[in-house]
């Protein structure tokens, strides 16, 4: 069932999303352009002014220093969901399961810190980040296995393990993990002081989780571009069937792809539980409330930063921005911030939408280049 | 507690129950198997069902008619498909991703929508059961079967109905051509575009009409109110072969197992952090239904592939 995911694979032998770096910055910035332009129009239409909306959006994003904290804060879980999905997608692997890869890495990393509250931070921390990390790259590699092994197709599976996941979490809240108390709240207890990610110097929100974000990042740019694996994982993404004939474990590559993919949403879960103010796992308000909707919103991350994991950095800060100004907007002119997921929506649609223009530009290009050579 | 389950009443409520919840995987999933044969994939089903869902529950609650509710989301269906054809023909889009697009959308939307238009959940109206005259009275079958609202019997309905079309109807015809071998049928005369154009319209009107279903026999609106019902209407196509008696029995088993995850938890079988995990099961079968059928041949040759004459 990889038909879905290599639909434009016979008709040109490049994955659509690849194309010229050229061309790469200017239709993702359209994209969003007419995103906007589309949400000016709902705005309009519930007597707001856009005008007004985007600029209170702008200032509650990135309108001072603790705005701009803020808005770093958000752009952590957004960065690095957004690293995975571009390796999962550079690997064809379409992984919609960022939600779930998120609970997963949260759930196992405060198991840990439940389990092991005495360790000294220095051992504890990097601790949590790994099984964050393997809490995530198990809920990756069960959709990678089932694709590779099983052909399952993967955008369902992965939305599954995401359903499954808050469940889990739900069921864990209510028993096993719950706070000891009168109260019967779905949270655990606050934990260990060992495990709380320390504030960067200077900082009253800013954690060290934001860093650990830009290291995984770079890592990930590693990975995909400079390493054999991310060769390998590329190939495969770039023609499954090449790469089979070339002598590349294509299955393996896939389960790799969403296990390495999920590592970056699991760390993400961690961060947030340990960079919480609470200081707590939360389940209260459903699962989406805690991942604040990181494993979609970091697919629309990752698109338009080109699926490049160095470029998530940045597209990251800007729709973590959008994310945080969303409220600020919702007070100024009284339209729910729901509008920006929404929008979100949009800017997805918009940019796997341009593809095709974005290649019949690059043609035109080439037979101009080509009539003025002869 | 499991005696009480197994008596005669409570498996007849658990089994009308289940045909009630079978509604709308069944609306959604026929809509999915028109445009799959005709070869479009379309992952936002999901929240066209959410964006049908409120635009049938904010107009029941504006007018006070359930029936105009439901003609509202039909309208809503039949623009999602202008804007997905608009995606899928023109644009070219990749169909997967620009699925989970429309699914942000419609997630972010009907959530933006309900808060602004609505906010606190206010009930409305439900639509009325029709209870079928004779055949109601029937013991036992008579309640599972024929005591349900309108919209169940047209789901039910339609299932012959989409059957006979793509199986004895010219557009049939042209729909599974267009779907396996679109180059032959674009020389023959067939409009590949025109044909995917009407698929694309039936099937994301019956995904909104399918979140109508998910409101009107309760009255209620509330954000995400599909719970991934939408995906696994399409993992039901790949379950149903990509066919109509397929996804009927598909959506049966589904609305069957919901029903009696339900039942179990209001007789207090399952109840407390319990229930949270037999609010897994749709989600695990429908990973071990994908499973199941994997290796299932037959998925129409050309789906995903954006038809393009100069190509």
């Amino acid at each position: 069932m990889t038909k879905e995911v290599s639909a434009e694979a016979d008709s040109n032998d490049a994955r659509p999303w690849i194309g010229s770096w050229l061309m790469g910055a200017v239709v993702p910035l359209a994209a969003v352009l007419a995103a906007f332009a589309v949400g000016a129009i709902f705005l309009a239409a519930f007597g707001a002014n856009p005008l007004e909306g985007y600029a209170a959006m702008v200032s509650g994003g990135f309108g001072g220093g603790s705005e701009i904290s803020a808005t770093l804060v958000k752009a952590m879980p957004l960065m690095l969901v957004a690293v995975g999905i571009s390796i999962a997608f550079r690997a064809g692997v379409i992984n919609i399961g960022g939600e779930g890869q998120i609970l997963a890495g949260a759930i196992l990393s405060t198991a840990v810190a439940l389990i092991i509250p005495g360790t000294p931070r220095v051992v504890l921390l990097p601790l949590l980040v790994v099984a964050g990390a393997l809490g995530g790259a198990i809920w990756g590699a069960i959709p990678g296995g089932l694709k590779a092994y099983a052909g399952v197709n993967e955008i369902l599976s992965t939305i599954m393990m995401n359903i499954i996941a808050a469940h889990f979490l739900s069921f864990l809240l209510q028993g096993w993990m719950i706070e000891d108390g009168p109260i019967k709240i779905q949270q655990t207890e606050r934990l260990t002081e060992n495990s709380d990610l320390p504030l960067l110097p200077g900082a009253s929100r800013l954690h060290l989780g934001v860093l650990i974000a830009v290291l995984v990042a770079v890592v990930g740019y590693v990975i995909l571009f400079r390493t054999t694996l991310g060769v390998r994982l590329r190939a495969v993404g770039h023609n499954p069937h090449a790469s089979r004939y070339a002598g590349m474990p294509v299955e393996r590559s896939i389960v790799q792809a969403l296990a390495l993919s999920g590592a970056c949403a699991g760390i993400a879960g961690a961060m947030l539980v340990f960079g919480s103010e609470s200081h707590r796992l939360v389940g209260e308000g459903g699962a989406s409330a805690f991942t604040q909707s990181a494993g979609f919103n970091g697919i629309v991350t990752a698109l338009f930063g080109g699926l490049h994991p160095l470029w998530s950095i940045p597209a990251s800060f800007l729709f973590g921005g959008m994310l945080t100004g969303g409220i600020e907007m919702q007070r100024t002119v009284q339209v729910p911030s729901a509008l920006i997921i929404a929008l979100n929506g949009v800017v997805v649609v918009f940019v796997v939408g341009s593809f095709r223009l974005k290649r019949m530009l690059e043609v035109r290009v080439e037979q101009s280049a080509k009539a003025k050579g002869a | 507690m499991w005696s009480e389950f197994f008596t005669v009443s409570s498996i007849v409520v658990t089994l009308a129950a289940g045909i009630r919840l079978a509604t709308p995987f069944l609306l959604a999933s026929l809509g999915e198997v028109m445009g799959q044969r005709s070869g479009v994939l379309n992952l936002g089903v999901e929240g066209v069902m959410l964006l049908g869902a409120f635009g049938a529950y904010y107009t029941t609650f504006r007018t006070g008619s359930v029936w105009l509710g439901v003609v509202a989301a039909l309208a809503v269906g039949l623009v999602m498909g202008l804007v997905y054809a608009l995606i899928t023909l023109v644009m070219h889009a990749e169909q997967g991703i620009s699925g989970i697009g429309i699914f942000l959308f419609g997630l972010g939307f009907s959530d933006l929508l309900f808060q602004r238009w609505v906010g606190t959940p206010l009930p409305i109206s439900r639509l009325p059961e029709w209870h079928i005259p004779g055949l109601s009275q029937i013991p036992v079958i008579g309640e599972v079967l024929f005591q349900h609202t309108p919209l169940v019997y047209i789901a039910f309905l339609l299932v012959p109905l989409v059957a006979w079309v793509i199986n004895y109807t010219t557009f049939g015809l042209n729909v599974r051509a267009v779907g396996e071998t679109p180059d032959a049928a674009d020389t023959l005369g067939v409009s590949v575009l025109r044909i995917r154009f009407a698929t694309i319209l039936i099937g994301n009107a019956l995904a909104a009409l399918a979140g109508a279903a998910l409101v009107v026999p309760f009255g209620t609106f509330q954000q995400n109110l599909t719970s991934g019902r939408g995906f696994i209407a399409i993992a039901l196509v790949y379950f149903g072969a990509w066919r109509p008696r397929g996804v009927l029995i598909g959506s049966l088993l589904f609305g069957l197992v919901i029903a009696v995850v339900n039942q179990w938890g209001s007789l207090g079988i399952v109840s407390g952090s319990l229930s949270s995990l037999t609010a897994m099961a749709p989600a695990v079968l429908t990973i071990v239904v994908l499973v199941m059928v994997s290796r299932r041949i037959g998925a129409p040759s050309a789906l995903t592939k954006p038809f393009d004459r100069t190509a």
